[in-house]
């Protein structure tokens, strides 16, 4: 009876799953196969025909949503990955004083920050006002309501996610494995570019995962920081929802984008999931 | 190059760490020579110093103070991937990313050899060290053992001006480290290169070694080939590290020629080389193997002394008899097992024990 108690230890949070989970999404996928409106009530017709309407109407805003996120993504690695190879081998035992900092953001609330983040960024705000002031930028320029407002507010608010997972991995490298690349004549580039990446790209992997998926859907960023030009996919979501009470497109618009990031991982995954990167890397 | 440029020089190297704000001395200052082609141990107790000494030998560490030369060549402040020596890690270190093949190859991709060469040479390399047809295993798929060797031709096929092997067979059981040791040995005559082995195993580097460091406290004891450490230790210490030995202290009685007759107790009278006046307190050894037992007074001009038996333990090949002095020194002696395995004397038994005056030796 004994090896049953992992499962039964396992069942609640399979109910979690069933009911939260599978539940609302098998809930969605038949509202976005509906017709109707709010008034008139929604009828199920297998109308396959919402998400072709949606996908046509809304192929810009969802084409932006997957530019916007990757471009963030690819910042976030950027950006992230000397921060995490800083905390992982340079900190020393100042490292979860660091890692505590990375956190520090998260005590506030995700919309407060992305707000917070409006403020600094007004055209007269603390910074391009002071910055205006001193004569250094034109009277005329703006961030706010901007391509790069937005795409920063989705870097600073995701980048966490990006680092810790890469400082997980690196911190689980072995220095005595780095030391002997050193010994066996690599310089510092090679050597970084022959084991600590390789040995780091499954961290890099899960921080991409963590990064892109939540940048793309994201609707408060392109809502507070963005102007009528930065819809993102989020966004349509909400109106469509929230506005309009039109849930069959609603819904066939997150099945759309759900599908998509799914085929988007799986490529990504096969890419580099797989022996090729590091076969390439043993070379 | 002349013969007489040794493989590694060290002099005067001390190195210290800062942790937790003080001062901490690893090494305190030492210097040696080891020979081209020679197998050098490193021997000593765990925080003694030596993977410090062997870490500033392969450039990981800088010296505090003190030079390091390879091949009369000053590389004090050269980096490990500029120096002509490879180690092998306590822990392997093998890059758990590439399979066998690519981790043997990797110091000769990096040093740009071309690649038919690198295929001779990693080929030949996997042959010495017995692991043909394991090229595509990577290091988690192997065994302790196999790993071992893996990490044994990463570094051997560069072919080294010397190799540094940290306690390499420390993880591997009884059985596999003996075989290794021979394995090791083998290669090492077969390939001429250095070999500076660190151990805290004494049977190890007794056995290997054509000269060995033994190290305490940041600094060498002694250095010397197997058997005079084993024979002549310098030092209490060694004398206490090495092997089982007693360790007798008395008073010098007289002096007659170059052996100082020393007194322990009433019927004692031990004869050792060395230099005291009468009066002066000595310390001495003796091996526990070149102490004779018997319960007649052995014949004149032999080292005596009397004792009671106490723990009578049975080995196998040899008997090892604890007999307590009148002092309560505690002295061992081993007895060859004999043909009837028969015992010469039983617990609580007085016995005499003697040995001759050559096979001691008084400490400093
Ligand atoms: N990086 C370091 N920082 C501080 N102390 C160290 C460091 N490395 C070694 N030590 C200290 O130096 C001494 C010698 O260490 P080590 O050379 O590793 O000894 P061994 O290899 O003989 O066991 C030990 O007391 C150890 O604690
Ligand atoms: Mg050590």
């Amino acid at each position: 009876m004994r090896r049953w108690t992992p499962y039964w230890l396992a069942l609640p949070a399979w109910l979690w799953l069933a009911i939260f989970l599978v539940v609302p999404i098998a809930a969605m996928a038949s509202v976005s196969l509906t017709t109707g409106n709010l008034i008139d009530g929604f009828t199920q017709t297998f109308s396959v025909s919402n998400y072709s309407d949606a996908i046509a109407k809304y192929s810009t805003q969802l084409v932006r949503s997957l530019v916007y996120g990757g471009v963030a993504t690819v910042i976030m690695l950027v950006l992230g990955y000397p921060v995490a190879y800083w905390i992982a081998f340079k900190a020393g035992h100042r490292k979860s004083m660091f890692l505590f900092l990375l956190l520090l953001p998260f005590f506030v609330s995700f919309v407060l920050r992305t707000i917070s983040w409006g403020f600094l960024l007004a055209d007269d705000g603390i910074l391009l006002g002071t910055l205006k002031g001193w004569g250094v930028l034109p009277q005329d320029f703006h961030v706010l309501a901007t391509t790069v407002a937005v795409i920063g507010g989705l870097v600073y608010n995701f980048l966490p996610f990006m680092i810790l997972p890469i400082y997980v991995a690196l911190e689980r490298v072995d220095p005595r494995v780095i030391e002997a690349s050193y010994d066996l004549y690599a310089s510092r580039l090679s050597t970084f570019r022959r084991v600590v990446l390789p040995l780091s790209l499954p961290g890099v992997f899960a921080g991409v995962l963590m990064t892109f998926v939540p940048a793309t859907a994201d609707p408060i960023n392109a809502q507070v920081l963005g102007g009528t030009s930065n819809t993102m996919i989020g966004n349509i979501v909400q109106t469509e929802y929230l506005v309009n009470n039109d849930y069959p497109t609603a819904s066939a618009i997150s099945f759309t984008l759900m599908a998509v990031l799914l085929i988007g991982i799986f490529i990504y995954a096969r890419a580099l999931g797989t022996e090729n990167v590091l076969e390439a890397a043993a070379r | 190059m002349p013969e007489d440029v040794p493989a590694i020089e060290l002099d005067g190297v001390v190195k210290e760490y800062l942790a937790h704000g003080e001062t901490v001395q690893a090494v305190k200052g030492v210097s040696l020579t080891i020979g081209e082609g020679e197998f050098f141990s490193l021997l000593g107790p765990s925080g003694c110093g030596k993977t410090t000494t062997m870490r500033m030998i392969a450039g990981f560490e800088e010296p505090t103070k003190g030079l390091v030369k390879l091949l009369g060549q000053d590389v004090t402040n050269v980096p490990p991937n500029k120096r002509d020596i490879n180690m092998v890690f306590q822990s392997y270190a093998l890059f758990p990313h590439m399979n066998v093949w690519e981790n043997v190859a990797f110091g000769l991709r990096r040093k740009k050899v071309a690649e038919a060469e690198i295929k001779q040479r990693v080929g030949d390399i996997l042959e010495i060290v017995d692991l043909t047809g394991r090229e595509k295993r990577r290091p988690r798929e192997m065994s302790g053992g196999q790993q071992q060797r893996v990490a044994l031709a990463r570094a051997l096929v560069n072919r080294p001006r010397a190799l540094l092997l940290d306690e390499p067979l420390g993880a591997l059981d009884l059985k596999l480290r003996q075989q290794m040791q021979t394995e090791l040995k083998r290669i090492q005559r077969e390939v001429g290169i250095t070999f500076v082995y660190v151990t805290h195993d004494q049977s190890e580097a007794l056995t290997m070694s054509d000269r060995i460091a033994v190290m305490n406290d940041g600094l060498v004891e002694q250095l010397a080939d197997p058997r005079e450490i084993y024979e002549r230790p310098a030092s209490k210490f060694v004398a206490g590290f090495i092997g089982t030995s007693n360790l007798l202290s008395g008073t010098v009685d007289a002096v007659d020629g170059d052996l100082l007759v020393v007194r322990l107790g009433e019927h004692d009278r031990i004869l050792v080389p060395g230099q005291a006046a009468a009066g002066d307190t000595v310390d001495l050894t003796v091996r526990p193997e070149k102490i004779t037992i018997s319960t007649e007074r052995p014949e004149a001009g032999l080292s005596m002394v009397q004792g009671t038996v106490g723990e009578l333990t049975y080995l196998g090949t040899y008997n090892s008899y604890a007999v307590a002095l009148a002092d309560g020194t505690e002295i061992t002696v081993f007895q060859q097992n004999a043909i009837d395995s028969s015992t010469t004397a039983e617990r609580g038994d007085t016995v005499w024990l003697s040995w001759r005056p050559q096979h001691s030796y008084t400490l400093s």
